[in-house]
C-alpha cells in the first residue's frame, strides 16, 4: 500500500492504495467520485475518460500511482463556478445529446478535450474523435451535434433535417 | 410556432443536470455502511457435470465471509418463464427449472455455480477463483447448433428433455391448411433463407446488485438494475425465495439503459439477499463487462426460411415461416414470449395478405439465455418479411416501391384483422410510405449513384415498411396469449397541501425521460408549470403496483395511466369547488388551472382547491373527504400499432466489401407526439441499434460452446463513425383510437424497421453493380461476408 496525493477538481487529495489499484478505483471509490462510470474491463468504452494534466485519459487504463502529482479533472469538475453547467454541458442537454447518462461523463470529457484541440471540428472529425467512446442509447446523432453546436457551430441545418 | 411546454413541447430533459454533472446515482455508485463483496464463480465450460464445487480452500482466505453452492438454493423455488406456450399438438413447453445457482450440471459458459462473498471486492474475486480451481466439472459435448441441437436426441441440455425442443408452435394451426394450399396453386413462391443474427444487448451500465437485510423487522431491500421493481419483487417473493411481498422493498435508481436485458430477473439478486440476511451485512455485486456478455439474456438468434407466394404481379398471396429459435440454457422469463406472440402475430407485417402460417421451433443449447432486446421479436418477423419481400420483386422484375405500395394495407380499411389474430385500430401506410420517397429525393438516385460510382463505390437504395404491436398489455389479450401475468399499468398522482405534485409511477426510465414527459403531460392537463411536477419511479415502497418499461409501454400504457389519475384529480377537484363556490358540481369547469362555476366570475386556483382539500374545516363529510391524490390502473383494450417506412442508401467498396451508410431515412407513425426531441431521441437509437445488427454485432459461440465475441474488442458495437446523421419525421400521425392520449410509442421503432432497410440497401447496391448472383448476405454485412459474395 502507497500514498499517493494528486489535484482532483481543483482540490488537493490523498489516499492509500495498492499497487493494482486504478485511478478509476480510485476516483470512485477512495474519493466518492462516481461520476467517472466503469463500462468496460478492456479500456473499450471510455465511460471512464478523465482529464489528466490537460489530457484525456481512460481512468481505467491508468494506475492512481501514475496520476502521482497530476491535477486532474472529472465530470464533477465541469460546472461554471457558480454550479451552472459548462458550455458543453449545457450543449448536452439543449440537444439532446443522452439518454440513460451512463456513457455522458466520459462523452463530456473526451469532447472537451476535442474541443481544446480542435476549436471547430467538423462532423467527420468528431465522430473519429469519439470513436473510443460506446454510447448504446443515442445513435451519436445528438451527440456529434452537441459537440459541433459547443464548439460555435450552426447545427440547425442537422436539425432541420 | 413549436410549444414550449407541455404536450407536443421539445422541453429539455431535467434529468440531464444530474447525469451532466455526475450526480446520476447508478446502482454501483451506492456505498452503504457495513458492506461486503459478492463474486460469482463462473463455469467455463459450456456443459459439464458438477462432480464437486471446491469451497474449502475459499472459504478459509483472507477476508471470506461465506461461500454459497446451488445446494444452498437447491429447497428454493426457480426464476420461472412468464408465458406459457403450448406446441401445436396442444401440449405445454418444457420448462426446465432454472436455478439460483447451477446445481448438478452447468449449462453454459458463464453459468454461476457457486458465489463468494468476502470485505472487499479483492478477496471476493480471489476465493472465487479459488473455488474454480478446486472444484470439478466433467465436461460434456457442447450443443451449440440449434439444428444438430433438435436432430440429436442423446446429447441434452436438460436430461430429462431429450430433442431439446421446448416447443413446437404453430400460429395459427387452424390456418396451416390454407396456406399450404395457397403456396401451392400460386404462380409464384420465393423462398428466403435466413439468419437473425444473435445480439448481445450491452447497456452500457452493466448489471449490479445490492442486497440488505434488516434483522429488527424482517425486511429485505434490493437495490437492483431493473426495468420493473415490481416484476423483479414478484418473482423473487413468488416464486424464488418464498419471501412475503411486503417484505421485500425493490429499488431500481438511476440505471444506465436497459433494452430488454434488464426486465429480467437474473439469479445474483436472489444471491446478494440471501447473503445479505446470512450475514446481516449490505452484499453488493457488480458485473465485468466480460460477466455481461457470458450471463445477460442475448437477443434474436433465428433461424428462419420464409416463402411468400403471389400473382405475377407481385400481389401477396401467403407467408408461410419455420423458424428455429435459441432460447439458450434456460428460459428467461419473457423468452418463451417473444419469438411466439411478439414475433408470429406480427407476420402479416403492414399487408393484406389473406394466408399466413408460422412455425417456430424453440430450442434449448448450451449458450446464454436468449431474450427480448429491443423490438423482440418484431425485428425478426420485419426483417423476414421486408427481405423476402425484396427478393421477390428481383426474381418477378417489380419495383419494390410499387409492390409495397400495392399490398399495404390501406387507410380505409381500419380497423384490420390480420390473419395472425392481431386487430390493428390504426394507420397510413401509404402516407409514411410516401414520406420516405420524399424525404429521400428517390428521383435524384441516379445521380447520386453516378457520383458514388465515379469515387468507384456501389451505391444502393433499401426500403423497409414495417409495423409492430406495442404498448405491451392488454391484460385479457396476453392472457390468452399465454401471458401468466397481467400488464395493466398504475399510476398516482397525489397533489401536495401546497400545490406541487407528485405522480408515481409504474413506468422506469432508464433513459427514455419520463422525468420529463411525464411532467409535461400532468403540467398541460392541470394548467399548472411543468416545475410543479415531480415524477417519482422505480421504488416499490413508493410506487403503486406496475409492470415498468418494456415493448415501448411507458407512455401508451403507463403514461395513459397517468393521463387518467389526473382525470380523477379534475373531477375531485370539482366537486371541493362546488362546495368551496356554493355551486352545483355540474356548474363547474376546469380550464388553465382554475376551477369556476360557468358562466359567472366565482372561480378557484387550482392551489387553492389543493390547499383546501388538506384544511377540510368545513368539508361536508359525508358527500367530500379530505385529501386531493387518486391512482388509475389502466388496461388497455388492445395493443397500439406503430408503423413506418425506412429508408437507406448504402455505398458499398466492392474491393473491401465495406458497406458505409451514406443516409438514412425514417418515416414514422407514433400517433400524437408528447415530446419531438425525445420521440427524435429515441428513433436515432434504435436505428444506431439496427444499424449495428445489420452490419457489425455478431455475437459467436464456437463449436465448444466457448463466446469467442466475449469483449468489445471482439464484438463489434456501433461507435459514432459507423453511423451518419439520420432524417426522422413523425408528421404522419394517426391517433391511436383507444387510449386517450392517442399515442402509440416510439422506442423500438428504429431497432425494427432499419434492418431490412441496411440489407435491402447492400443487396440493391450490387445488383446495381452487376453483382446480380448475389440474392442474400446474412447479417452482419461484414466486410468479409460482402467481399466473399461479390466473388463466391
Ligand atoms: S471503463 Fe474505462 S474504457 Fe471502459
Ligand atoms: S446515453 Fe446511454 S449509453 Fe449513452
Amino acid at each position: 500500500m502507497t500514498k499517493v496525493s494528486m489535484t482532483v477538481n481543483g482540490k488537493p487529495v490523498s489516499g492509500v492504495v495498492e499497487g493494482r489499484t486504478l485511478l478509476s478505483a480510485f476516483l470512485r471509490e477512495g474519493l466518492g467520485l462516481t461520476g467517472t462510470h466503469i463500462g468496460c474491463d478492456t479500456s473499450q468504452c471510455g465511460a471512464c475518460v478523465v482529464h489528466v494534466d490537460g489530457r484525456a485519459v481512460k481512468s481505467c487504463s491508468i494506475f492512481a500511482q501514475e496520476a502521482a502529482g497530476a491535477t486532474v479533472t472529472t465530470i464533477e469538475g465541469m460546472a461554471n463556478a457558480d454550479g451552472s453547467l459548462g458550455a458543453i454541458q449545457q450543449a448536452f442537454q439543449d440537444h439532446h445529446g443522452l439518454q440513460c447518462g451512463f456513457c455522458t461523463p466520459g462523452m463530456v470529457m473526451s469532447s472537451a478535450a476535442l474541443l481544446a484541440e480542435n476549436p471547430k471540428p467538423s462532423e467527420a472529425e468528431v465522430r473519429h474523435y469519439l470513436e473510443g467512446n460506446i454510447c448504446r442509447c443515442t445513435g451519436y446523432h445528438n451527440i456529434v451535434k452537441a459537440v459541433m453546436a459547443a464548439s460555435g457551430q450552426d447545427v440547425s441545418a442537422v436539425a432541420a433535417e | 410556432m413549436p410549444k414550449d411546454h407541455g404536450i407536443g413541447a421539445s422541453s429539455k430533459r431535467r434529468e440531464d443536470v444530474r447525469f451532466l454533472t455526475g450526480k446520476g446515482v447508478y446502482t454501483d455508485d451506492l456505498a452503504l455502511h457495513g458492506e461486503v463483496h459478492a463474486v460469482m464463480v463462473r463455469s467455463t465450460v459450456a456443459h459439464g457435470s458438477i462432480k464437486a464445487v471446491g469451497t474449502a480452500r475459499a472459504a478459509g482466505m483472507p477476508g471470506v465471509l461465506a461461500v454459497f453452492t446451488g445446494e444452498d438454493f437447491a429447497a428454493v423455488g426457480g426464476n420461472p418463464a412468464g408465458w406459457l406456450i403450448n406446441s401445436r399438438d396442444g401440449t405445454p413447453m418444457r420448462e426446465p427449472k432454472r436455478p439460483v445457482l447451477a446445481h448438478g450440471k452447468v449449462r453454459h459458459v458463464g453459468d454461476a455455480y457457486a458465489a463468494v462473498v468476502a470485505e472487499t471486492y479483492e478477496q471476493a474475486r480471489d476465493a472465487a477463483q479459488a473455488v474454480s480451481d478446486d472444484s470439478e466439472i466433467t465436461e460434456l459435448p457442447a450443443i451449440v447448433d440449434m439444428a444438430a441441437a433438435v436432430a440429436n436426441p442423446g446429447n441434452r441440455v436438460h436430461d430429462e428433455i431429450p430433442d431439446n425442443l421446448c416447443f413446437d408452435w404453430g400460429w395459427i394451426e387452424d390456418n396451416r391448411a390454407a396456406v399450404d394450399a395457397a403456396i401451392k396453386a400460386a404462380p409464384h413462391v420465393t423462398t428466403l433463407e435466413l439468419v437473425n443474427n444473435r445480439l448481445v444487448p450491452n447497456a452500457m451500465e452493466p448489471r449490479a446488485s445490492i442486497g440488505e437485510y434488516f434483522p429488527g423487522t424482517g425486511d429485505y431491500k434490493l437495490t437492483t438494475t431493473s426495468q420493473n421493481p415490481h416484476l423483479t419483487r414478484l418473482l423473487i417473493a413468488a416464486f424464488v425465495m418464498g419471501i412475503p411481498e411486503n417484505k421485500l422493498q425493490v429499488v431500481a435508481p438511476d440505471v444506465g439503459g436497459g433494452f430488454g436485458s434488464k426486465i429480467y430477473h437474473y439469479g445474483e439478486e436472489a444471491v446478494v439477499l440471501a447473503a445479505a440476511k446470512k450475514l446481516a451485512r449490505p452484499v453488493r455485486w457488480t458485473a465485468e463487462r466480460s460477466e455481461s456478455f457470458l450471463s445477460d439474456a442475448h437477443g434474436r438468434d433465428h433461424v428462419t426460411k420464409i416463402e411468400l407466394a403471389c400473382e405475377k404481379d407481385g400481389t401477396f398471396i401467403a407467408f408461410r415461416t419455420e423458424t428455429l429459435a435459441n432460447v439458450g440454457a434456460y428460459l428467461s422469463n419473457f423468452s418463451t414470449a417473444t419469438p411466439t406472440f411478439l414475433h408470429g402475430t406480427l407476420m402479416a407485417g403492414p399487408y393484406k395478405v389473406p394466408n399466413v402460417y408460422v412455425n417456430v421451433k424453440t430450442v434449448f443449447t448450451n449458450t446464454a439465455p436468449v431474450d427480448a432486446y429491443r423490438g423482440a421479436g418484431r425485428p425478426e418477423a420485419t426483417f423476414s418479411l421486408e427481405r423476402v419481400v425484396d427478393k421477390m420483386c428481383r426474381e418477378l422484375g417489380l419495383d419494390p416501391f410499387e409492390v409495397r405500395r400495392k399490398n399495404l394495407i390501406t387507410k380505409d380499411m381500419f380497423p384490420y384483422t390480420t390473419p395472425v389474430g392481431l386487430a390493428y385500430d390504426t394507420g397510413d401506410y401509404q402516407a409514411t410510405l410516401d414520406k420516405a420517397i420524399a424525404m429521400a429525393d428517390v428521383a435524384g438516385f441516379e445521380a447520386r449513384r453516378a457520383a458514388s460510382a465515379a469515387k468507384g463505390k456501389l451505391r444502393g437504395m433499401g426500403l423497409s415498411t414495417w409495423i409492430e404491436a406495442c404498448g405491451i398489455a392488454p391484460s385479457h389479450l396476453v392472457g390468452v396469449l399465454g401471458s401468466r401475468v397481467g400488464l395493466y399499468d398504475a399510476a398516482t398522482v397525489r397533489v401536495n397541501a401546497t400545490g406541487s405534485i407528485s405522480v408515481m409511477t409504474g413506468a422506469h426510465s432508464h433513459g427514455q425521460g419520463h422525468e420529463t414527459v411525464f411532467a409535461q403531460i400532468v403540467a398541460d392537463k392541470l394548467g399548472i408549470p411543468e416545475s410543479s411536477v415531480e415524477i417519482v419511479h422505480g421504488d416499490t415502497a413508493k410506487i403503486p403496483f406496475g409492470m415498468g418499461s418494456y415493448g415501448s409501454r411507458s407512455l401508451a400504457v403507463c403514461g395513459v395511466a397517468m393521463a387518467k389519475a389526473v382525470d380523477k384529480i379534475i373531477a375531485k377537484g370539482k366537486k371541493i369547488a362546488a362546495h368551496m363556490l356554493e355551486a352545483a358540481e355540474g356548474d363547474i369547469t376546469f380550464e388553465d388551472g382554475k376551477f369556476a362555476v360557468a358562466g359567472t366570475d366565482k372561480a378557484k386556483t387550482f392551489g387553492e382547491i389543493a390547499f383546501s382539500a388538506y384544511v377540510p374545516h368545513n368539508y361536508p363529510l359525508e358527500t367530500l373527504e379530505p385529501g386531493l391524490e387518486e391512482t388509475s390502473f389502466y388496461d388497455p383494450a388492445n395493443f397500439t400499432y406503430p408503423a413506418g417506412a425506412y429508408l437507406c442508401e448504402v455505398e458499398v467498396d466492392a474491393e473491401t466489401g465495406k458497406v458505409d451508410i451514406a443516409a438514412f431515412r425514417c418515416a414514422d407513425d407514433f400517433g400524437n407526439i408528447m415530446n419531438p426531441m425525445i420521440v427524435e431521441g429515441q428513433v436515432h437509437g434504435g436505428v444506431g441499434q439496427g444499424i449495428g445488427q445489420a452490419l457489425l454485432e455478431n455475437t459467436h459461440y464456437d463449436e465448444n460452446g466457448q463466446l469467442l465475441t466475449g469483449s468489445f474488442m471482439d464484438y463489434a458495437m456501433p461507435r459514432a463513425d459507423d453511423v451518419p446523421f439520420y432524417n426522422v419525421d413523425y408528421s404522419c400521425q394517426t391517433p391511436c383510437t383507444h387510449n386517450p392520449l392517442g399515442v402509440k410509442g416510439c422506442g423500438e421503432a428504429g431497432a425494427i424497421g432499419s434492418p431490412p432497410a441496411v440489407v435491402n440497401a447492400v443487396i440493391d447496391a450490387l445488383h446495381r453493380g452487376g453483382h446480380s448472383h448475389v440474392t442474400h448476405i446474412d447479417m452482419p454485412v461484414s466486410p468479409s461476408r460482402v467481399w466473399s459474395a461479390i466473388n463466391g
